[in-house]
């Protein structure tokens, strides 16, 4: 008993500070995320990559996108191409982060949360989809797309 | 319509139609339902069509051999209690899940199968999703190809309920309820493919992407993995629930088994 308490002990000192540093807290305004998550500064071309790479991203599963090379594209959501245009930084930071804070029904995923959710499969239990730096850098590509 | 209408209508059909609309509130309207095999190429829409084309023949053949192979202690084959399958079986999968009353229990057709294996022929159960478990389920289905699914069991309604509960709910990392992709977005792409409106009028049946014959089971195993949910452990109810929703949902759909999806 004594034992399993130790044990249970443990694997909680493990399991916390990794469930703290894995979803960045922010602030919304309006419907928006002003400020980049935990301060990290997003690079267009990881971006690039992060969207357009159906296992990281999983952007084109649903959405077309200006990706010629990929043929398997979605048309769920809508095409990729000038959402830089169509929306702020902030607004594409909390579109990615939390859709449903915009639009409570969407099919869109909460692509930075962990709260909330239902029977996640073992392997991505207690991670987003993306992590704070990899949100910054999707943001950071997206805002390129304006026409 | 007129009250006298609807009346007449109801008479024809054999059912209250207020409830049965209320019922349906949500759902895709009878008229716009479709099935999987109206939504793929037509090069996979030949090869279902054709005997000789569909490889899910091969399990239906397999059935057929079994169906007539004596087992168990009782040495009874399936043939010698219900004789041809044509006339036998005809309807059969289309009515599935049903209730049955002297095990107060909902079944589908694969636990129906097991049951006569195990109380009448005194045999041990075949390997659930095995192979001749999926063959014989193959043979049965195949006799109701053409016929429209029909759920109309009341006995049903609280199972069908839950399943409905289980589609609507949002699951996995990605947060996504069945409804999202199949009920709201079907026929527009995921991946490059149409999206479908998850009906069950097709199982078991052959998929290009498996390259194997399977079972709704394993099909709703597969879009749990994709939403990053856990996929219930094989054999859950919820399974049971979800089939009987799909079935009620796809009421009036003719039966395709055994399809040939992509």
């Amino acid at each position: 008993m004594r034992r399993a308490a130790a044990l249970a002990g443990a694997l909680l000192l493990a399991a916390a500070p990794a469930r703290a540093e894995s979803v960045a807290p922010y602030a919304i305004v309006g419907d928006a995320i002003p400020m980049p998550l935990a301060g990290a500064k997003g690079d267009a071309k990881r971006g690039q990559a992060i969207v357009g790479d159906r296992q990281v991203g999983l952007c084109l599963l649903c959405h077309p996108g200006p990706f010629a090379n990929e043929r398997a594209q979605g048309t769920i959501g809508p095409d990729l191409r000038g959402a830089g245009a169509r929306w702020s930084e902030g607004q594409l930071r909390l579109r990615l982060v939390d859709s449903q804070k915009v639009n409570p029904e969407t099919i869109m995923p909460p692509f930075h949360r962990t709260q909330g959710l239902s029977r996640v499969a073992g392997a991505f239990r207690g991670r987003p989809i993306l992590d704070a730096q990899q949100i910054e850098d999707a943001v950071t590509y997206l805002q390129t797309l304006t026409d | 319509m007129t009250v006298l209408g609807s009346r007449i209508l109801a008479g024809l059909f054999g059912v209250a139609l207020a409830p049965l609309a209320e019922l349906r509130a949500g759902e895709i309207p009878f008229a716009e339902l479709r099935s999987g095999s109206e939504l793929m190429s037509p090069d996979t829409r030949a090869m279902q069509d054709a005997d000789s084309a569909n490889p899910g023949m091969l399990w239906v053949i397999e059935g057929e051999a079994l169906w007539n192979a004596k087992a168990g202690a009782a040495n009874l084959a399936c043939a010698d209690c219900h004789g041809a399958a044509e006339l036998a079986m005809r309807g059969v999968a289309a009515r599935h899940p049903a209730f049955d009353a002297k095990r107060n229990q909902a079944v589908n057709l694969a636990g129906s199968i097991e049951w006569c294996r195990v109380e009448r022929q005194k045999a041990p159960a075949l390997t659930a999703e095995g192979p001749e478990a999926l063959a014989l389920e193959a043979y049965v289905a195949r006799q109701s190809r053409g016929l429209s699914i029909a759920s109309t069991d009341a006995a049903l309604r609280p199972l069908i309920e839950s399943g409905r509960e289980l589609y609507l709910r949002r699951q996995g990392q990605l947060d996504l309820s069945c409804a999202h992709c199949h009920t709201e977005n079907w026929g527009r792409k995921l991946a490059g493919l149409a999206l479908s409106q998850g009906h069950p009028n097709g199982y078991p049946l052959y998929r290009l992407e498996w390259q194997s014959f399977g079972s709704l089971e394993r099909r709703l195993r597969n879009c749990l993995t994709g939403m990053r949910a856990e996929p219930y452990p094989a054999g859950a109810s919820e399974y049971l629930a979800l089939e009987a929703y799909l079935k009620w949902r796809a009421h009036g759909m003719p039966m395709e088994s055994p399809a040939v999806r992509p």
